[in-house]
């Protein structure tokens, strides 16, 4: 009945994303949200505030990177309750009293969220082409561009399991995650950091979302690159790095109590 | 001896849960624990399902150690917890589906297994439903289905009926029966003495971390000695002054007095008070159940 080796450890990480995927697709209220909330946030930003913030292009322009690293945000703290809902219910001990790798569970969740993140992301550069983006990547760019994003996405994901093991309730988990969601709003997503006062400038500049979403716009856009590409690679892998490693030994220290 | 314990010990902190248990339960035999709240008896499952490790003592269950290879050990049982541990978003099915491919059966075993437990379980009709529209017996049954896929050779369950209604509470035991009759080894927690009375083989006893009794049914109530007559006074002084005449044990305004539950006894013992003493404004004849066994040991 137990067999130690690869082929088990993929099979059960296959069952797994296999179950992350399905929970997530009847979770109908909460993938709706995550769909519909970025591209509320666009609308707002292009249609309401959009004319009153200067950023030398056509808003659209410039906000739709930032748009898209929210939309991550928003769906990587849905990895982090799923994962605490795990957690937190009797599904933890039968998850632990069977055969099968630690990591297992996590992977399941990360791939999940990661699906679900890029689709959410597909929608909204739909979404902003519809109301008028006009990117001028080449085909090349564009890979670079949703690489980066899909790196970005993977780590947040792990960082959001992270959470979710150490949450102890799903309220909680939603609360550990709240900075992922704002982080943006103080990073160069919607407005140029110069423009802030000089105490959150550092702030903005010296935080992993800020290179990323340089990097994107200017993939997309062709903005200066300057160092941002590999302030960000360095970041996003430096993040996934520890959200790995960390979100592996908590579980394992939940698990063994 | 398909499940071994010795001397395991266990505190949280300050707190000791477990103060040195042994355990014994023989292949294809049921076993309960009955015990209180915090008597220890979910501490005692965790350890021996690899999901706590004692602070001293040892476990084997099919001969391998809990400790040392827990692997082996959670390939051959199962666990049904005390809250059901399914999905509510997916099917009935599609979590006995799963389950069964973390255990590694193959795709049409797996599904295969999954049909004939919906079946057993009488869950047909409802396994492409969601669980979350299932009733909590349902929920209960579905779980220890899931529990049973890999045909494990041992079963842990922890409190399998606690919150039932009594409608499903019978149901899980006619369930948990038929499995007994099938040959597998249970081991189960309870606080319900009738249900240990009902399903269990043999029975231990726990209180505050420590094994006060074990044996049969019938043996602890045994134990605790047979039947007894109970008689009521008005006064307190005529049980005592009673006690005196008859025998027994005056607790308050009630007369404890062994018996060997014949009739000729009773009326010997109603005639001798008529006759000598004060007079009783009640009686009552008393078997001992499973409740005096453990009210008597856990006090």
């Amino acid at each position: 009945m137990h067999h130690d080796g690869l082929g088990a450890a993929v099979s059960d990480v296959a069952t797994l994303i296999d179950r992350s995927v399905r929970l997530t697709r009847r979770n109908v209220d909460t993938l709706f949200v995550s769909i519909l909330l970025p591209l509320l946030m666009m609308s707002l930003f292009v249609y309401v505030f959009g004319g009153a913030i200067e950023t030398g292009t056509q808003y659209i322009t410039y906000v739709v990177p930032g748009i898209l690293l929210l939309t991550t945000g928003y769906g990587a703290s849905n990895t982090a309750m799923a994962v605490a809902d795990d957690m937190n219910s009797g599904m933890i001990d039968r998850l632990r009293s069977l055969p099968i790798r630690s990591f297992a569970v996590l992977t399941g969740h990360v791939t999940a969220s990661v699906a679900r993140n890029a689709i959410s992301t597909a929608i909204v550069i739909l979404a902003s082409l519809a109301m008028g983006f006009e990117p001028n990547a080449s085909p090349g760019e564009w890979v670079a561009a949703i690489g980066l994003l899909l790196l970005y996405v993977l780590a947040l994901s792990w960082l959001a399991a992270a959470l979710g093991v150490i949450a102890k309730s799903v309220e909680s988990a939603s609360a550990l995650s709240f900075f992922m969601l704002f982080l943006p709003y103080l990073s160069s997503a919607f407005v140029q950091p110069e423009t802030m006062p000089a105490f959150l400038r550092p702030i903005s500049e010296h935080q992993p979302i800020t290179p990323v979403i340089e990097t994107v716009r200017s993939l997309l856009t062709g903005t200066p690159l300057g160092d941002s590409g590999w302030i960000a690679l360095v970041w996003c892998t430096g993040l996934l790095a520890v959200s790995i490693t960390a979100a592996t030994v908590l579980y394992r220290r939940r698990m063994s109590r | 001896m398909i499940v071994e314990a010795v001397g395991l010990r266990k505190s949280f902190g300050p707190t000791v849960v477990l103060e040195g248990v042994d355990l014994r339960v023989d292949e294809g035999s049921v076993l309960a624990l009955l015990g209180p709240n915090g008597a220890g008896k979910t501490t005692i499952v965790r350890i021996l399902t690899t999901l706590t490790r004692p602070d001293a003592g040892h476990a084997t269950i099919a001969g391998y150690d809990v400790v040392r290879e827990p692997s082996k050990v959670r390939g051959v049982i199962s666990l049904t917890g005390q809250s059901a541990a399914v999905d509510d978003n997916q099917t009935g099915r599609e979590n006995l589906v799963m389950i069964g491919r973390l255990m590694h059966l193959g795709r049409s075993t797996a599904r295969q297994r999954a049909d004939d437990l919906l079946e057993q379980f009488g869950l047909t009709g409802a396994m492409n439903r969601r669980v979350k529209t299932y009733s909590g017996g349902m929920s209960r049954r579905l779980d220890l289905a899931m529990s049973l896929i890999a045909r494990p050779r041992v079963i842990f369950l922890d409190e399998p009926t606690t919150g039932l209604d009594p409608a499903s509470r019978l149901t899980m035991w006619e369930a948990i029966g038929e499995l007994v009759r099938d040959g597998t080894t249970i081991l189960l927690t309870t606080q319900y003495l009738e249900e240990a009375d009902r399903l269990a083989d043999r029975i231990v006893l726990l209180d505050q971390g420590r094994i006060t009794a074990s044996g049969t049914a019938d043996a602890l109530k045994t134990q605790i000695g047979g039947e007894r007559i109970e008689l009521y006074f008005a006064d307190p002084a005529d049980a005592l002054k009673a006690a005196g005449l008859v025998g027994g044990l005056a607790d308050g305004l009630v007369l404890n007095l062994p018996s060997d539950g014949s009739a000729a006894h009773l009326h010997a013992v109603l005639d001798d008070l008529r006759a000598r003493g004060p007079q009783p404004d009640r009686v009552a004849s008393h078997r001992p159940t499973l409740d005096d066994v453990f009210l008597t040991l856990t006090a």
